[in-house]
Order: C-alpha cells, then sequence, then structure tokens
C-alpha cells in the first residue's frame, strides 16, 4: 500500500516538472546555435552520434535549457541519448553530465520528437555555451540488397540528413560519416560534400534556419557482425551463503541482409577470405572478474565450443553458437555463471542490503531489442526498490527456488532497445533479516528428525489386528 | 543353561547389529549403483542419450506440460507425417508417468529441477532400487548372505549398466526393476502364503506391464514354475495363493493399460497363464478332494474324472489350435516370434532384422555384458539344488528361459542379467559361507594346539554340528521376535524348522582343510576384483557415450563431434515450425525431440509400408526420390554422412537396409542392383545405380572438393563418381565435420510456354543430362 501511493507521488512529481518544462520552453526560443559538429560513426551496426553544439542567448530573458531535435525515424530508433558539458580548461577537463527530458513543442514539423537538455547554470543574455551530445541509433542501418548470398559482403544504406534537424537557427555546421572501410558505393552529393577514405564530410553549411532538412542516403559496406539479441533474460539470483547466481538466456539473430539460397560448408571451410563475410561465428563476453562455474548451453545440451579467459581485471568468455550465423539466422543459448557475493552486494547507511549491478546485455558492440532483469531476492527480504540511471518498467513477482515456502520476492525490470551505453550499475534495495538464512536448513533438519521419530514409532507400534499368544 | 542364555543375549545384540550393517551395506549398495552410472554425466554431460529415450523424453515433457488426461490422448502430428501417431495409446506409459510423478513432487516441493534433469537420472535411481529388489528375491531364495552378494553384483553388472546410465532414459531401465520385484513379490507369496504380498504382487505385475512390453516373460514364466511345482509334486496352497490372484487381478490390471488393452486376453503371449490357471484350479479341485474321499475312492474317481476331463480338454484344446492357427501369425507378435523361431525375423521383417540389438549376440558379448558371472552361474545353480525350495526352483528356472533369450536376442542379455547376478551371489555366498566356516572352525585349534592330529578333523565336525545345533535353536527362538507383527508367521516357522533339518546333513559335509580354503577366499576375492575393474571399465569407457555427442582423442586433445545437435538446433532455429524433414529413421526421434520438426518416419516402426518408401526414396535416382518427399510435403532431407571424419554408422552404411526395406513393399528396387558381385561399394567398381542414387548423392555432393580425391575415410576407398551436381536438390546447411548434411528440396520449375515441346522432343532423343544443360543455360539465375 505505502509503495504504490509513494509511486504516485513520484508520478505526480514527475508530471509536475514535465509541465514547468513545457512552460519554460514555449518562453525561451531565443537561442542560436553558433556552430554545430556531428560525428557519426557507422561503423558498427549501431549508429553513434557525437554532436557538439555551440549555443549562444541571443535573446534577453535567462535561458536554462536546449533542445535537441530528432526526425521521428530517428525517434523511434533512439536508444540512448546524453549530454554533458565540459568544465575546466585542457588537462583539467571533466564532463559534467546534464539531465535530458522528452520535451514537445507545438511548432515542431512533421513528428519532429525534441529533447530538451537542462543547462547546469542558466545561460544568461548573451552568453554561450558548448554542449556535447551523444545518442545511439539501433536498427537504422537498413541492409541493400536485402538478401544476398554465401558469398556476397553486405551493403547498407544509411539515411540521415546533411544538415542538423534543430529548432533553432545554426550559423555554421559540419557532419562527417565515419564507414567502416572505404568501399563505400555511394553517397548523395549536397555541396560541399567529400570522401577521403572511409571519411564521408558534409558542410561546412553556413546560416541554416530551424528545422532545416536535407536527406542524404550512403550506401556502403559492412560487414560487421549484426548480432542482435532480440530478447534477453537476466536472472540473478542473490543467496546469502555468499554467491550470486546469473543466468543470461538468450534469443540472438543476425539482423543483417538475410542469406539467400545454398550454404555451402564447403565454401565456407576452405573459401574463408571470400565465402560469409557478412556472418559471424564467435562472440565475445565482458563477465566480471573472479567468475566461477560458466557454463553455456541451450535446450539440447551443452554448447562445447567456448573459451574463457580470467584475470584480476576481468574475464572474458568468448562464445561459438553451435553454427555461424548468416543473415536471418537465429540462435537460442542460456550462459550462467556464479559470481562471490562480496563483490556485488553492500549493506547502506540506513541498515539495507543494496545489490550494485551493471545492466545491459555483457555481450560487446551488440544491441538488445527487448531486456528483463530479474532480481531474485533471498526468500525473506522486504521494501525492495530499484534504482536505475534511465527510466525502465518495473514491477514485482514471486520465484520459488529451492525449498522456498513464502517465495522469493523478484524485481523484474525491462527496458527495450538496450546499447552497450547502458551496461552502468544499477542498485536494488532491499531488507533482509539474516534468521531467514536459517530458514531452509532448519526445515530440511526437522523433517530428517521427524522422519526417524516416524521409524521409531513404526517399529514400537504393532499393528496387527489379531494377538496370538 | 546361563550359558546358553547368555549366548542368546550375544546373537539377538549381534542379529541387531547384523541388521544395522546390513541396512547400511544396502544402502552402500544403492549408491553405488547409483554412482557408476554417472560416468556419462561426468565425462560428456547432463544429457539424454541416443534414439528411444529422445522420444521418452518427449512425451515426458508432454506429460509435464499438459497433464495426464491430454497426454492419453495425444495425437503427435509432429510424426509419422501425414499419418501421425497416437502415442497415448501406443506408448508403455510406465517410464514417463514415473518419471513425470518425480517431476511433478519436486517442484510441489519447489525443487526446482527440469524434466530433462529428472529424466537424465531416473534411470540410476531405478538401478538402485534394483539391487535393494534384487537383494530382497534372493533373500527370499537363499538368505540375507546372498542377498547382500546379489545386490552387489546387481549394482556393477555391465549389461544392466549398458541400458541404464545416466542420460539413458529408456523403458528398460525402469522394468528390471519392475521385474525383479515382481519376482520378489511372486517368491515373497509362495514362501509365506500371504494375499497381502500377492495383492502387492499384482500391482507389481501392472507397473511392470506399464512399463515394458517384457512383461510377457513374467506372465509365461510364472507359469511354467506353476506348472513346474504342479508336475514334481509341489503343489501347495502357498503356490495357489501365489498364481491364482496374479494371473485374474494381473491380467485385469494389465488391460487398463491402452498399448495392452485386449491383448491381455487375446494374444498367444497370455494363453499360457490360463492354461495354467485351469490346471492349478484342477489341481487344487483334485487335492480337495483327495483330502474328503478315501482313497480307494479317490481312486475310482480319478479315473472317472480323467477319461471325462482328457476328452474334454482335448475337444478344447482342437477348437483352441484351430483358432490360433487360422490368424496369419499364429496369434503371436513378431517380436514374439522371432523369440520362439531365431530365423524368423531375418526371413519375413527385414525392420526387425536391421536393428542391431535385434541381432543374436556374440560370445565374447556374454563376457562383456556379464563377464565372471558367467562361470559363476552353474554354481548358483548347483547351489539352489542344495536344497531345492520352490523359490530355489524358480530361480532355475528363470536363469535357463533368459538364457535362451538372450541367445536370440542380443537385448534380452538384459534379463538374463539379474538371473546371473543371483545365481553368482548364491554361488559367491554359500563358497564364503564354507571357506570361511571351515577357517573359523580350524583357527582356534590352530592356536592352541600346533600340531594337528588326526583326530582333530573329527572334532572340528563334531563343533559343527554343535554349532549348527546352536545356530538352529537361535534362528527358531528369535526369528518369531523378529518380526512379532506379521501376521504369518506360522509360516515362516515351517520354513525354518525345513531349514533346521535339512542343514545339519548338509554342512556336516562342508568343512575344508584350512589352507585351501584361505587360498579359495583369495582367489574369489581376486575374481570379484576382477569384476569390479571389468564393470567400472565398461562403466566408463564402453557404455558411457551418450552417441548424439562424440569424442576423439588426438595429439592436441580432446576433439568433440557436436555435429548431431549443430543439425538439429539449425533445423529447430531457422527452418519453419511446419517443415517436414525425411530422414532414415534412426534420427526421426531425434528430429522431433531436439530440432521440433515433423519426420516422415521415426524409430517407432510401425508403419513398414511408409518406412519402406523413404527407403525408396533414398536408394532412387534424383528425380523419382524429388517425387517421392514432394509427394509427402517434405521440405528438408537430413542424411548422416561420416566419410570426412570416419563416422562409421553414416546412412551409407545403412543404406543397403533402406534398398532390402523398400524393396520388400517396392519391388523395382532390387538389392543386387546396388551390388557389384554380390559387395557393397562405392568406389569405382559401384553399380551405376549406386552410384546414381539420391543417398549416394546427397552423402558425397562436392565431397571431392575437400581434398581433391574423394577420399572415403569411413569405407577406406575413393568414391566412384566424384563431379556431379544436384539438380531437385540444394545443399541448406552441412554440420561442422560434414557429419550432418540437410537438403531443401528445389521448388518445381516454372514451365516455359513454347519451351516444353522443345524440351519434350529433345528427352526423346537424348538423355536428361543434356536438357538439364539446356535449363541451365536458359536461366542462368537458377
Amino acid at each position: 500500500m505505502g509503495r504504490t501511493s509513494a509511486a504516485m507521488a513520484v508520478f505526480l512529481f514527475l508530471l509536475l516538472s514535465l509541465f514547468s518544462i513545457l512552460q519554460l520552453v514555449s518562453s525561451s526560443p531565443e537561442i542560436r546555435v553558433l556552430s554545430a559538429e556531428r560525428r557519426i560513426d557507422v561503423t558498427a551496426p549501431i549508429a553513434r552520434v557525437f554532436l557538439t553544439l555551440k549555443v549562444e542567448n541571443a535573446g534577453t530573458s535567462e535561458v536554462s535549457e536546449v533542445l535537441v531535435a530528432f526526425a521521428p525515424t530517428e525517434a523511434e530508433h533512439l536508444a540512448i541519448l546524453k549530454a554533458s558539458v565540459a568544465e575546466g580548461k585542457r588537462k583539467k577537463k571533466t564532463y559534467v553530465p546534464l539531465s535530458v527530458n522528452p520535451s514537445e513543442s507545438p511548432d515542431a514539423p512533421n513528428g519532429a520528437q525534441l529533447y530538451s537538455v537542462s543547462l547546469r547554470s542558466p545561460l544568461k543574455s548573451g552568453e554561450a555555451t558548448t554542449v556535447e551530445v551523444l545518442y545511439v541509433l539501433t536498427h537504422l542501418l537498413e541492409p541493400f540488397p536485402a538478401e544476398i548470398s554465401q558469398s556476397e559482403p553486405q551493403l547498407v544504406y544509411y539515411r540521415d540528413s546533411a544538415t542538423l534537424l534543430s529548432p533553432y537557427h545554426i550559423v555554421e555546421q559540419i557532419t562527417s560519416i565515419k564507414t567502416p572501410s572505404n568501399k563505400v558505393e555511394s553517397f548523395t552529393r549536397v555541396d560541399p560534400a567529400s570522401r577521403v577514405g572511409s571519411e564521408l564530410r558534409y558542410g561546412p553549411y553556413h546560416d541554416h534556419g530551424p528545422y532545416s532538412y536535407s536527406p542524404v542516403i550512403v550506401h556502403f559496406e559492412n560487414n560487421n557482425p549484426f548480432a542482435v539479441v532480440e530478447e534477453l533474460v537476466r536472472e540473478i539470483e542473490i543467496s546469502h551463503w555468499g554467491s550470486l547466481q546469473i543466468r543470461d538466456h538468450y534469443k540472438l539473430k543476425h539482423a543483417g541482409a538475410r542469406h539467400k539460397g545454398v550454404f555451402s560448408r564447403l565454401e565456407y571451410q576452405f573459401k574463408q577470405s571470400v565465402s560469409g563475410v557478412a556472418s559471424f561465428r564467435h562472440l565475445l563476453m565482458k563477465l566480471p572478474p573472479r567468475v566461477h562455474s560458466v557454463y553455456y548451453r541451450d535446450e539440447i545440451g551443452n554448447i562445447s565450443s567456448s573459451h574463457l579467459h580470467i584475470d584480476s581485471q576481468k574475464s572474458e568468455l568468448e562464445i561459438e553458437p553451435r553454427y555461424p550465423l548468416f543473415g536471418g539466422w537465429k540462435a537460442t543459448f542460456t550462459i550462467g555463471y556464479g559470481l562471490p557475493l562480496q563483490d556485488f552486494l553492500f549493506e547502506s547507511h540506513d541498515g539495507r542490503r543494496y545489490l550494485n549491478f551493471s545492466f545491459g546485455c555483457p555481450l560487446i558492440e551488440t544491441m538488445v531489442d527487448d531486456l528483463t532483469v530479474k532480481v531474485i531476492l533471498p526468500e525473506g527480504s522486504r521494501n525492495p526498490t530499484a534504482a536505475v540511471p534511465f527510466p525502465v518498467d518495473q514491477h514485482l513477482e514471486m520465484t520459488y527456488s529451492y525449498l522456498d515456502v513464502v517465495g522469493r520476492t523478484t524485481v523484474v525490470l525491462q527496458k527495450k532497445n538496450v546499447v552497450p551505453e547502458h551496461n552502468t550499475p544499477f542498485q536494488v534495495y532491499y531488507d533482509f533479516n539474516p534468521v531467514f538464512m536459517f530458514a531452509e536448513p532448519l526445515m530440511l533438519i526437522s523433517a530428517v528428525f521427524l522422519f526417524f521419530v516416524a521409524c521409531i514409532a513404526y517399529v514400537h507400534v504393532d499393528l496387527s489386528i489379531g494377538k496370538s499368544s | 543353561m546361563a550359558a546358553s542364555s547368555e549366548t542368546k543375549g550375544e546373537g539377538t545384540l549381534r542379529k541387531a547389529f547384523g541388521g544395522v550393517l546390513g541396512f547400511f551395506i544396502l544402502l552402500l549398495i544403492g549408491a553405488l549403483a547409483f554412482s557408476i552410472r554417472l560416468f556419462s554425466v561426468i565425462k560428456y554431460e547432463s544429457v539424454i542419450h541416443e534414439f528411444d529415450p529422445y522420444f521418452n523424453y518427449r512425451v515426458t515433457q508432454f506429460l509435464t506440460k499438459n497433464g495426464i488426461y491430454d497426454f492419453w490422448n495425444w495425437f503427435d502430428d509432429r510424426t509419422w507425417y501425414p499419418l501421425g501417431r497416437v502415442i497415448g495409446g501406443t506408448v508403455y506409459p510406465g517410464l514417463t508417468l514415473t518419471a513425470g510423478s518425480i517431476w511433478w513432487l519436486l517442484n510441489n516441493l519447489n525443487i526446482p529441477l527440469s524434466v530433462e534433469t529428472v529424466c537424465v537420472f531416473t534411470a540410476p535411481i531405478f538401478s538402485a532400487n534394483a539391487s535393494w529388489a534384487t537383494y530382497l528375491l534372493t533373500k527370499e531364495v537363499k538368505g540375507t548372505g546372498a542377498g547382500l552378494t546379489a545386490a552387489a553384483l546387481l549394482a556393477l553388472v555391465p549389461s544392466y549398466i549398458s541400458r541404464s546410465v545416466a542420460g539413458s532414459y529408456d523403458n528398460e531401465a525402469v522394468a528390471i526393476f519392475a521385474l525383479i520385484f515382481t519376482f520378489y513379490l511372486y517368491t515373497k507369496t509362495l514362501n509365506t502364503g500371504s494375499l497381502f504380498y500377492a495383492t502387492l504382487n499384482a500391482l507389481s505385475y501392472f507397473y511392470m506391464v506399464c512399463s515394458w512390453g517384457g512383461y510377457t516373460f513374467i506372465i509365461n514364466l510364472i507359469p511354467m514354475h506353476v506348472l513346474l511345482c504342479i508336475v514334481t509334486g509341489r503343489y501347495s496352497p502357498r503356490l495357489y495363493i501365489a498364481y491364482a490372484p496374479l494371473v485374474v487381478l494381473g491380467t485385469l490390471l494389465a488391460s487398463l493399460v491402452p498399448v495392452v488393452g485386449f491383448n491381455a486376453v487375446m494374444t498367444s503371449e497370455h494363453f499360457a497363464s490360463f492354461l495354467v490357471f485351469i490346471i492349478i484350479h484342477v489341481v487344487a479341485l483334485v487335492y480337495y478332494i483327495k483330502g474328503i474321499l478315501s482313497p480307494k475312492m479317490f481312486k475310482v474317481a480319478v479315473t472317472l474324472v480323467v477319461t471325462i476331463g482328457i476328452a474334454v480338454c482335448c475337444a478344447v484344446l482342437a477348437i483352441l489350435i484351430a483358432l490360433v492357427a487360422s490368424s496369419p501369425t499364429k496369434g503371436w507378435s513378431g517380436r514374439s516370434l522371432s523369440l520362439l523361431d531365431p530365423t524368423y525375423a531375418s526371413k519375413y521383417i527385414p525392420i526387425i532384422a536391421s536393428v542391431s540389438e535385434h541381432q543374436p549376440p556374440t560370445w565374447p558379448s556374454y563376457f562383456m555384458d556379464i563377464n565372471v558371472l558367467a562361470f559363476l552361474v552353474p554354481a548358483g545353480i548347483v547351489a539352489c539344488f542344495l536344497p531345492l525350495s520352490d523359490a530355489s526352483s524358480f530361480m532355475v528356472l528363470y536363469i535357463t528361459t533368459s538364457v535362451y533369450f538372450s541367445g536370440v536376442m542380443v537385448r534380452l542379455m538384459l534379463v538374463l542379467a539379474p538371473a546371473a547376478c543371483i545365481m553368482s551371489g548364491i554361488a559367491l555366498s554359500e563358497a564364503f559361507d564354507v571357506f570361511t566356516r571351515s577357517i573359523k572352525l580350524q583357527l582356534p585349534k590352530l592356536f592352541e594346539s600346533p600340531p594337528p592330529g588326526s583326530g582333530d578333523i573329527d572334532s572340528a565336525q563334531d563343533e559343527v554340528v554343535k554349532v549348527d545345533n546352536k545356530a538352529a535353536t537361535d534362528k527358531s527362538e528369535t526369528a518369531p521376535k523378529e518380526r512379532p507383527s506379521k501376521k504369518n508367521r506360522k509360516k515362516e516357522k515351517e520354513i525354518v524348522e525345513t531349514t533346521i533339518k535339512r542343514p545339519l546333513k548338509a554342512k556336516r559335509l562342508l568343512v575344508l582343510p584350512l589352507e585351501a580354503s584361505a587360498v579359495a577366499i583369495l582367489l574369489l576375492i581376486i575374481l570379484g576384483a576382477f569384476y569390479v575393474v571389468h564393470c567400472v571399465w565398461a562403466a566408463a569407457e564402453a557404455y558411457s557415450a551418450p552417441s548424439i555427442v562424440l569424442t576423439s582423442h588426438s595429439h592436441d586433445g580432446l576433439h568433440v563431434f557436436d555435429d548431431f545437435r549443430e543439425a538439429y538446433a539449425w533445423l529447430r532455429h531457422n527452418t519453419d515450425v511446419d517443415d517436414k524433414v525425411a530422414s532414415w529413421w534412426d534420427y526421426g526421434y531425434q528430429t522431433t525431440a531436439m530440432a521440433n520438426r515433423t519426420v516422415i518416419v521415426d524409430n517407432n516402426t510401425w508403419n513398414n509400408t511408409h518406412i519402406a518408401t523413404v527407403g525408396t526414396a533414398m536408394s532412387s535416382p534424383e528425380k523419382p526420390a524429388w517425387e517421392i518427399f514432394n509427394s509427402l510435403d517434405v521440405k528438408y532431407v537430413l542424411v548422416v554422412f561420416g566419410g570426412l571424419v570416419g563416422y562409421p554408422s553414416d546412412d551409407i552404411n545403412k543404406f543397403l537396409w533402406m534398398v532390402r526395406i523398400g524393396g520388400g513393399v517396392f519391388p523395382h528396387i532390387r538389392e543386387p542392383d546396388y551390388l557389384r558381385d554380390g559387395q557393397y561399394r562405392i568406389d569405382a567398381q559401384a553399380t551405376p545405380t549406386m552410384l546414381n542414387c539420391l543417398m549416394y548423392k546427397l552423402s558425397y555432393y562436392r565431397f571431392v572438393e575437400t581434398d581433391g580425391k574423394g577420399f572415403d575415410r569411413v569405407r577406406r576407398t575413393e568414391i566412384g563418381k566424384k563431379h556431379f551436381k544436384l539438380t531437385h536438390f540444394e545443399e541448406v546447411f552441412t554440420t561442422h565435420h560434414w557429419m550432418v548434411r540437410i537438403y531443401k528440396l528445389k521448388p518445381p520449375k516454372n514451365r516455359i510456354r513454347g519451351k516444353s515441346k522443345k524440351s519434350k522432343s529433345n528427352s526423346k532423343t537424348s538423355p536428361s543430362n543434356s536438357r538439364r544443360h539446356g535449363n541451365l543455360r536458359k536461366n542462368p539465375w537458377q
């Protein structure tokens, strides 16, 4: 009961804050972007965009927010959006993260999605500051041709605008796109545009008004593994007897150009340089140090092809699905391991315990469409709360494990569209009375005791009906 | 007197210690039976083995997911496409129900074991149960010592290990326990005459019927024994109690199992029991009348009844024989017939003959599977005759029949194993008994008076008698106290009395010289040690391979061949859920269980024609094969090929059976077409039919490009036809070591208007090769 009312309060607070933001936005349009530099990295299947905005307050009133705009297709695939501001000079430069919230503006055209970046200190009239924005887009690279045979490389389209979509007037801007190799089939020319090696450069362009957009298409070769985890369920089970058990259930897919026609093992084995360049075979996984009892299996048993390298800083698990994955092929598997509890479970100042664990997928450079993290707390723990640095859906459920009577409270966190940038620690706080640790051993002891008592009783009680002399 | 009471107290204490010790020994034997079967899990992994276990596993999964009622009504459309199979009515449900209930119980206790784990460990658990049942059975026959020895032997016997290692989730694993336990309850009833045990016996028989088709062995062996007892004049009311309820209740219960149903009263396998049922009633009646009438009257009555009775019996028998003879198989199922006539299967049913476990065993396999027990069994049989009781005569009958059956089918070695263990247990126990007694009686003498006189043995013998007397009195005094609550004390006393009298005669002779006894004990221990070493070796090396994952040791360490699961996983994830996969029937169960795809035929082999159709397709040239597969809605064809890595049990080696089975139904497939001078070969000497059949092509497609020569490592020869193209099939997947190759049927080509005429006229004049070539030119993308 108390929890729901707390959630209501939080919700109301959020609503209020959103409301206030809206008001602020509508009252401060007087911003000018002096220079915008956009570096787009499409070497991986994930598109990463680094945006440096130098904004100036050209109006009269103080401004505390800067808006960033996204085209609807981009907004759909936006996985994470981070903003920071650089402080200090040169060597002592540090980046201070800024809070980012979705925002709406009535004059945004064609469903452009706006996000507002709250500045640390309000920008006075005539002042300028530099904001660094990083955002990651998934599923934006479209394979073309959509179906390729075993020997063909994989070509993809990247669609964007030569000019930055922004609600502000931009004085000078430049965009560079980094492709994985020199093999660029074609790109839309919006002069001045040039290509040097694997880098495309659009701009500099001068004095573009708000919401100016000039679509470009880049068609290039990208043979990086398009490994997409369609669904990942992570179960993190806490045992106060000293270990943390992790079970990750993966549904993996090669989301690149679909494989067409024949798969010839002969060519795959004997002509490795030309055959199956778009497929992948290995995946690398970063696990915490001191990992033990690692297993890698699927529904029909152990998968024997994996290598584990453990050192004091980190553990690396190299896994190989049962078969190489070509475009459109899928595989499912489960990876489980144990970790020492003291590395992840701590006690906070107010006596509550909390688990500090990394959110996101341990596979490197892999996006997850649908991630569910289940933190299974020990039996008898109460009042769980989760602290995650970005919005996630959460609810509670009950899990029954070895000899549980009341069940284990489980905190379920769900998030769609997860990228490696989400691999940040999150915390789950809960109350736990150590007495509950002994519940199950005591139960077993008493069961055995009762069994012996029953045996003794059986031996000593005569159950026969007729008594003969 | 004081001394005797003292010894009595000592005796009870010793008995109590003996009981506790026996209990712990049994516990250890159970642990041993369980743990020796875990080699497969330790060396490989916790996985279901081989072929049939995968089916049982799949059925268990269905049971745990959908419940018992859906299980009875389960019509499986994933197999025998397009016929399907009624699973609920055609499986022996004992194993699945057992594992399903274990899983259900564990999950209700919130022990979240997966169905797979439960299935993997069901067999070892039931081996432990079986060794305890062996203890009980042997104890009924020859006492506790023999029981413990037999239990220990059974826990280790390789023949049983071969069917019950962890992961070998097959009917036999449970059935052997049920078999031994049924026999135990039968002998127990025979010894006690208790109706309680008779009822339990019927229930245990019911469990056996649920578990395995081998239940017919029980329902024939027990009547045989009853008949033997009657003929040898050992009829007693106990025999009647042991037999009559079993037939009545057992038959009623057996017909409740859907797969048996009315077979329990209709087929010839069960007739013996009914016949003996009639006979035992006649005999009981005769004994009853004999008790009432005076001897003279009885004689008259006998002559009267016998003449009428014989006439009636002859008439009934004639009708019965006529009825049975009118059915084509004489009322016997094919498998039973192949037991009675070992040449039957190879003559008429190639499917039964094609299974390696249905072949007669070789002599080495006896040594492999029961090892030293083979030499101990005769001694055990002799021991059973000293003295011959009802129970021991049953054991003698059991061993003789099972030796015959094991000689017919290697698979039935499994039935022999418990009998051999019990016999050897009895033999070993008796031998140890004699030797240790000899030592025990002579050892004190040895220390007291170093020069052994001539009268020494005499006095020793005197003492034997004394000791025996003492032991006998001990027994007679303590036996009733031991189980005061049992109602059948009278019967026990009877037995005890008989056992008292006999040892007096028998044991007097059995004192051997000290040195001989010591050496003999040493030799027996060495024999036992050899047995243990052999069993551990067999469990670890010979019988633990799961056969779906293979390993080989090379100079750079262990190499794993996991191709089967690679292929099944690929099918599971990358084909449409309703696609049909054709393969030889060996891989049917695995494909449905691991790949979850519909198959045409599987290991159940209930429809010979369907299997023959697949066999025909595999032995036909590409185009007819494509037509057969297309008519069956097949989308993928799976072949197993061992030529690259030298895996011998691949489809090319099984191919002649496909030809034979296919030819049995479709006469245009003739075995001689595939043989060159009676020899099966795939090299340049092979016949054109062989080199053009689908199996050859699918196995060796582009194989020559691996090494340039096309050297097959299983057949140790270069293949005959090296460069060829497939027109109606395309390779869609081949596993890492080429052990499984999956092909897709190409869709039929579009007919090009106007071209069809030309190609038709072409085909009249030129072979199909050139037409294909023409098509190829027309459409370079296909």
